[in-house]
């Protein structure tokens, strides 16, 4: 239903070009039509995995409009590709751009990290982001870069969300077992340290809860994600998380909460009200405008864009969604409380005095491990009582399995 | 013909034509169906989007080579379509169903990555040649056993074939898990980004990616050979006697088993090529993507041309043009990639179809029929 209405807005949209009668662009969607006052300054290529359709993707070219909108680019400095595979087409478009006069060139998904830096190292003038990548550092390109926002902060603030209602459960005696179930995209830092993160936000409110992650080795499938937890419920989770991008995981638990179970669904990158309206409690969110304005406004003023640029809470780039309607009592208070330590520093979510490995506390982890070595590329992640993610390289890298958490897959 | 007659017969009646028609008709007949493909999809773009077609037409040509890297990015894609298609054709032509190319394909490219990684220490010159030995060998090891089974056992080659796809994939999988740069990414990543071991140059500037010359002598040179080893050799002859009638060929004292053999290690390897040519001279990686359902694209360039290396050219430039022109139709005017896809088939049934009118002619009924 949502691609129909996806089709017949472009239709209407393409429609409408065709009634000015005019050659412009249509994919900058006339946010802002008018030529902005950097208009010509700044050319900015960007390489999409997918399209409007599909949720991650929409919120970098969300991102990027909201950007161009606030540092005044037109519609016409940005070069826009969908529908990129992580392949050699990745390098083909990024040449591309280049070929059309950007100066600037990012690509959306991690798959194309490889493809961007073969084009970085081929085309010195142009700067490129490979968004969400991990090798910037280690490549040694100066026009080479990653970013990446600090989404495990969310996570652990949406973990916090989960666990008051775990919490409200236990005390109606719905739940007896505190069992957190989390469907997970791939075995990588990216997701152990999310589902780590918002782990440790439940742990916080409910210190005995113990959770399952299901792996479906996919980023986007709807089938695989309701069936990994449907399968999760089964065993008695009564609290969905997610980190792979389609609502089939919160669609799922809202059919199985119609059904009279207790469960509920926390969700990622959107607002799952629609797809679960009643168990959605909410979801951990981007928001890439705030990297990307950034971006471009130092490649305005003649700066030099950082090899990796991670942040969180602080600087706005992440957040929760819309509290759904059965969280329980005073989340709101709890999510501020956190959001503002956060913002502080005078909270760390990989704070090692809340987790153990192994049944013993942890002193020392890599930060980065490119190679599979077992040696550390870059500094000692823990430090000062808590482990620095996402400040060495951009890249989530906390990888450590801590105690209380299964891998099922 | 009197009343009675017409009665009893249809108002359309087709009959294979007594006689192959001449080139100038048979490709008047494809031209048309391709003029008349261009009007339906028109029609169609009208409907579905109202745009003007004209317009719809000329970025489908912007985008398959409207600069001059989207221009390489064509030919180069085209080549390795030509190269695989090129592969098929005297396996096809003997009736041999090889629908393994993309797992030929792939053991290819995985002989070449290989190469790439281990022995990047070699002179390019040798190392390049060692690695397209090394992925002709693994494409034809990749075609033997079905062909084997075939001759030994009578078993099915399109099972097999399609079976040893499977096969190949899984240990394409097994070698990304093994060569997978950075860590934890489950990719291998581009190949020797640095040094470029393994690459295949530019022909017509200095460094890579800039032209893919290469690909084109390369795939050229395998496309002239296979031409003339099917018409103008005996081997080629006993490749076309076996695919109108293998009794025949046995009856004429053709050793059938051995062409099975020996045909389909010969299909296997070509493949195997094309397998090089995609990794060494586009991807510079190694995935269960880079076949990408080429293998079997490239039946329908062999078909349409029919089996005439040559021709295959023109079809393997076609389809790769109309696949790069929907990929800009899509992006430009924010239409869902189905779209686009849409003009392609239509496209493509034309093309086909036409096919029934080279080769069968339409009565109509009280018409009289023309010698």
């Amino acid at each position: 239903m949502k691609k129909y209405l996806a089709l017949l807005l472009a239709l209407v949209m393409a429609l409408a070009l065709v009634a000015c009668g005019n050659k412009t662009e249509p994919a900058g969607n006339g946010d802002n039509g008018g030529s902005g006052d950097n208009a010509g300054k700044l050319k900015v290529g960007v390489v999409l995995v997918g399209d409007e359709n599909e949720g991650y993707t929409f919120a970098h070219i969300d991102g990027v409009r909201k950007a161009a909108a606030a540092v005044g680019l037109s519609d016409s400095d940005i070069v826009w590709f969908y529908n990129i595979g992580e392949d050699e087409t990745c390098k083909d478009k990024c040449d591309e751009c280049v070929e059309q006069g950007c100066n600037l060139v990012i690509t959306n998904s991690y798959g194309h990290q490889t493809f961007c830096e073969d084009a970085a190292r081929e085309h010195p003038e142009v700067e490129f982001v490979a968004m969400t990548g991990d090798t910037a550092k280690k490549s040694g390109l100066p026009n080479f870069h990653n970013a990446f926002n600090m989404t495990f902060e969310s996570r652990y603030v949406s973990g916090i969300v989960a666990g008051m209602k775990l919490k409200e459960m236990m005390d109606q005696g719905l739940v007896t077992d505190p069992y957190i179930g989390y469907v997970g995209a791939y075995p990588y830092a990216e997701v152990v340290s999310g589902y780590t993160g918002f782990f440790l936000g439940i742990k916080s409110i409910v210190p005995e809860a113990h959770m399952d992650v299901q792996y479906t080795n996919s980023w986007f499938d709807i089938q695989a994600e309701g069936k990994a937890a449907e399968a999760l419920m089964a065993r008695g989770c009564c609290i969905i998380g997610q980190h792979a991008d389609s609502t089939g995981a919160p669609k799922a638990v809202q059919t199985a909460k119609d059904n009279g179970k207790a469960v509920y669904s926390v969700g990622y990158n959107i607002d799952m009200l629609a797809a679960a309206p009643t168990a959605a409690l909410t979801s951990s969110t981007n928001d890439w405008s705030v990297f990307y304005t950034e971006a471009f406004k130092t490649m305005l003023s003649g700066g030099k864009l950082p090899t990796d640029w991670s942040k969180g809470y602080e600087a706005g780039a992440v957040a929760i969604t819309t509290l759904g309607p059965e969280v329980a009592p005073g989340t709101a208070e709890a999510v501020k409380a956190a959001e503002d330590a956060i913002k502080a520093g005078t909270l760390h979510v990989f704070d090692t005095s809340t987790f153990t490995v192994g049944g013993a506390p942890v002193t020392s982890a890599f930060t980065f491990d490119s190679d599979g070595d077992w040696t550390n590329d870059t500094n000692e992640g823990i430090v000062d009582g808590y482990y620095h993610e996402s400040e060495y390289i951009s890249a989530p890298s906390f990888s450590l399995r801590i105690d209380g958490i299964t891998e099922l897959n | 013909m009197d009343k009675e007659q017409l009665k009893g017969e249809p108002l359309l009646r087709m009959s294979k034509r007594g006689e192959m028609l001449p080139a100038w008709k048979s490709w008047g007949i494809r031209l048309i169906a391709f003029f008349l493909s261009l009007v339906v999809s028109g029609i169609v773009i009208i409907a579905v989007s109202g745009l003007n077609p004209a317009a719809v037409f000329a970025t489908m040509f912007e985008g398959a080579v409207g600069t001059g890297k989207r221009a390489w990015v064509t030919v180069r894609d085209a080549m390795t379509l030509l190269c695989i298609a090129v592969g098929l054709a005297p396996a096809f032509k003997m009736r041999f169903w090889n629908i393994g190319a993309e797992g030929q394909i792939l053991v290819g490219g995985i002989a070449a990555a290989a190469c790439m990684i281990y022995l990047k220490n070699l002179p390019a010159p040798l190392l390049l040649l060692v690695m397209i030995l090394a992925s002709l060998a693994a494409g034809g090891v990749w075609g033997f056993f079905p062909g084997l089974f075939k001759a030994r056992w009578n078993t099915n080659e399109t099972l097999f074939t399609l079976m040893m796809n499977y096969i190949a994939i899984q240990l394409t999988s097994y070698f990304v898990a093994m060569w997978e740069n950075p860590f934890g990414s489950n990719s291998v990543g581009v190949i020797n980004s640095q040094g470029k071991e393994g690459w295949l140059p530019n022909l017509f500037s200095a460094g890579y990616n800039k032209d893919y010359g290469w690909n084109v002598i390369i795939v050229l040179a395998v496309t002239v050979i296979m031409y003339l080893y099917m018409n103008h050799s005996k081997h080629g002859y006993e490749i076309a006697v076996i695919g109108d009638s293998e009794n025949t060929a046995r009856y004429a004292g053709i050793r059938v088993n051995r062409a099975y053999v020996r045909t389909i290690i010969f299909s296997g390897a070509i493949c195997g090529l094309a397998g090089f040519v995609a990794v060494s001279g586009a991807s510079h990686t190694i995935s269960t993507a880079t076949a990408g359902g080429r293998g079997f694209t490239a039946i329908i360039v062999a078909w349409l041309a029919q089996f005439n290396s040559v021709v295959m050219v023109i079809f393997s430039f076609l389809l790769v043009f109309l696949q790069k022109g929907a990929q800009a139709i899509a992006s430009s005017y924010n239409l869902s990639q189905e779209v686009s896809e849409m003009i392609t088939g239509i496209i493509l049934f034309f093309l086909l179809g036409s096919e029934f009118f080279v080769n069968y002619t339409v009565h109509f009924r009280g018409k009289k029929v023309s010698a």
